[in-house]
């Protein structure tokens, strides 16, 4: 008999005769305290998620590419990977186009084999999207699409990432919910609530372990 | 670093009572348990300020993984079901070698040469760095602290902070030594040494390795908490991805995730939420331009089917790793994890490691406790460690052919001698008469008790019985009173 039928009949042998827990599942328990007035929300969010390291920046839709641009090079970035594909990304490349002198552009559009050394290698930054934000626990939620895979906000040392106002949630419960992703789960869905970091040495933390040693959060207020 | 320099780990003495005795003689490990488990405790408690919320939460915990386990044989079924619609590819194994040589034929079809490992304890149960290696494939450690033990060739003392018996100067020392580094003491710098050599290993490598924290059977999605990105970067850069994980680790629905994922990281380290929460529901889709092409899932019983069977010792496996048992732990802080000679130390290790090896193999861990109850009252799925503990105590003591066998190496501190005097003491204190005599003849003969008995008198005053016994005495009182009243 197969290792999985030896361990399906041993488990089932050991219930005979025993009837299921029933699903007493209390929602208000993961609702109730982590809830939030709109007001609440950004402050919130803001208090968790720079409280390990990630640097917020309130903005707007008209005005982020402006801001995008001057902190990529206020941190002398040599280039910014984006997805020109995408909306933001487009409004990233026009406002690059009308001002020169900014630092280059890069896509990710062939598949990571094509690129690993440069991607590793030779991409400092790199600009995402969000689908929107946890306030209980400072958390961006990211689902990596083709036009913005999952290494794209892993692998560069610095992560811009773009989050509207508006979807910004207050609990893990309720995202599940309003986004129904019980129908259907993406390839690699994520929760990302801070830069990396360790303190596997004597407890002391660190940033920037194995994935970005800095996030940096434009909260589109108007958006 | 070939593979072979990753195969000798630090010898250790045989037994636990002598590891622990070395352990507890040795200042700078006690000096570094004690301040990280004191550091440890401080975060939970802040993490869990409001007692109420925690307490409920708890419960919950514990109902949704007494759910799962109440019908884990299904949930096993749909989890497989649901994965392979998505592409994962699930293999089941009984024991630790199926679990090796699944993954050896995956390695060989890939001819891979490297691999990099995200934290899985699971892969510590099946030794996999070793047995990979042994066939020439470097299978290399990428969460900071585990590839800090396995360059020292030592074994994780902590299931959470695998490293936490090396303080900075004791890394900075093994980095020098080992990686040819300038000396630093400075952590940022370390993990900065860390972060450039195993960049390269993400990028070179053929197969990435990781655990699992929950299994999703209502999606089919696999689960990961993580702070540093190994995880990450394991499961996403590698062209196949193996998870490895224990046939406990289902949950039944998505939604349940939620407060366990809150309990696991606040319970582990006091954060409330981890930097990443990984959740990988299938392999590279057509169209996309990274992720693994494979992602295999691999199911190991090793001795959980054994905790299964018995209701009682069913909740060990409620268990989701968060090591708040160890960190609260007066006996693992002082001995430190190595010392109990397993892959799982700790409270945790005490009740799961008979399961895995055999109670035989490791007849002291039940008693590597002093029941105070820690344990069990900071389980945020609220297994009843001490009562666990204490069962398997008994285990340990029974006749070894007692029927029904409730596990591997059972009754291994059996002893008749000790198992004739019980039932004498039995006799005794159920037959009024024979302990009548008995108290005459111990009152009477008390100048003739010895003075020395065995180990309790290195440090107490040998037991004397008194001239006059306690019922002696209430009877005389008793008749005093009744004949004032009268």
């Amino acid at each position: 008999m197969s290792a999985k039928q030896n361990i399906l009949n041993k488990l089932r042998k050991s219930l005979t005769g025993t009837t299921p827990v029933p699903d007493n599942f209390d929602e208000v328990l993961v609702t109730e305290p982590w809830t939030y007035t709109p007001e609440q929300r950004i402050p919130q969010l803001r208090k968790l998620m720079e409280a390990v390291h990630t640097e917020i920046h309130l903005s707007t839709e008209q005005g982020w590419p402006a801001l995008l641009a001057q902190l990529v090079t206020d941190r002398q970035l040599p280039s910014l990977l984006i997805a020109p594909t995408t909306a933001h990304g487009q409004k990233v490349s026009e406002h690059w186009a009308q001002n020169p002198g900014l630092p280059a552009l890069k896509a990710y559009d062939r598949p990571v084999e094509a690129w690993k050394a440069e991607l590793f290698n030779d991409t400092p930054a790199s600009l995402t999207t969000t689908l929107g934000a946890i306030a209980a626990t400072g958390s961006l939620i990211m689902w990596p699409t083709q036009e913005e895979p999952r290494l794209m906000s892993l692998v560069p040392p610095v992560h811009f990432a773009l989050l509207k106002a508006s979807e910004i949630r207050d609990n893990f419960y309720q995202v599940q919910r309003e986004m129904n992703w019980t129908a259907g789960m993406p390839t690699n869905a994520l929760l990302v609530s801070g830069p990396s970091k360790t303190a596997d040495i004597e407890q002391v933390l660190a940033y920037g372990a194995h994935g970005p040693k800095d996030l940096i959060v434009l909260i589109l207020e108007d958006a | 670093m070939s593979a072979s320099t990753l195969i000798p780990t630090v010898a250790v003495e045989e037994d636990f009572r002598e590891r622990a005795h070395e352990a507890l003689g040795d200042k700078q490990l006690r000096n570094n348990f004690r301040s990280a488990m004191d550091s440890l405790m401080t975060k939970r408690a802040v993490a869990f300020s409001d007692a109420h919320e925690r307490e409920h939460l708890r419960a919950l915990g514990n109902a949704i993984r007494a759910r799962a386990l109440s019908k884990l044989p299904d949930l096993l079924e749909r989890l497989e079901a649901n994965l392979t619609r998505n592409g994962v590819q699930v293999h089941w194994a009984e024991t630790v070698d199926e679990a090796n040589q699944i993954v050896m034929s995956i390695a060989r079809r890939r001819a891979a040469k490297q691999v990099i490992k995200g934290k899985s304890m699971v892969s510590e149960e099946m030794e996999m760095n070793h047995v990979l290696g042994a066939q020439g494939i470097e299978c290399l450690e990428s969460d900071m602290g585990e590839y800090i033990v396995q360059l020292d060739n030592e074994k994780p003392s902590h299931i959470i902070m695998p490293a936490i018996h090396k303080n900075a100067g004791q890394v900075a020392d093994l980095f020098h030594e080992k990686l040819g580094v300038e000396y630093t003491k400075d952590v940022d710098q370390l993990i900065q040494i860390g972060r450039r050599v195993l960049r390269q290993k993400f990028f070179e490598a053929d197969i990435g390795v990781s655990g699992v924290n929950f299994a999703v059977a209502e999606t089919g999605t696999l689960l990961l908490v993580e702070n540093e990105g190994n995880g990450r970067m394991s499961t996403t850069v590698p062209p196949v991805h193996i998870a490895v994980t224990g046939i406990e680790k289902v949950v039944e629905n998505l939604r349940d995730v939620v407060p366990l994922v809150s309990l696991l990281t606040r319970s582990a380290l006091g954060q409330p939420i981890t930097t990443y929460v990984n959740m990988i529901s299938g392999p590279r889709k057509p169209g996309e331009l990274d992720g693994p092409e494979e992602v295999h899932l691999v199911l190991l019983d090793n001795g959980r089917s054994q905790a299964f069977a018995d209701s009682e010792l069913r909740q060990t496996l409620n268990c989701i790793r968060c090591g708040a048992c160890m960190n609260h732990c007066p006996v693992y802080t002082r001995i430190g994890g190595h010392a109990y000679g397993e892959v799982y130390p700790g409270p945790i290790g005490a009740i799961i490691t008979p399961h895995m090896v055999g109670l035989n193999k490791v007849p002291d861990h039940p008693s590597a406790s002093s029941l105070c109850g820690a344990c069990g009252e900071v389980c945020p799925v609220k297994i009843p460690i001490p009562a666990l503990l204490r069962r398997l105590r008994e285990e340990n003591v029974k006749a070894p052919d007692t029927v029904p066998r409730i596990m591997r190496g059972q009754g291994s501190k059996y002893s008749r001698k000790e198992r004739l005097i019980w039932n004498m003491w039995a006799k005794l204190n159920s037959s009024p008469a024979l302990y009548r005599t008995f108290l005459k003849a111990a009152t009477r003969l008390r100048a003739l008790t010895p003075s020395k008995v065995g180990p309790w008198t290195q440090n107490h005053s040998a037991p004397k019985p008194a001239a006059r016994s306690l019922h002696d005495m209430a009877r005389e009182h008793l008749a005093k009173k009744s004949g004032e009243t009268r």
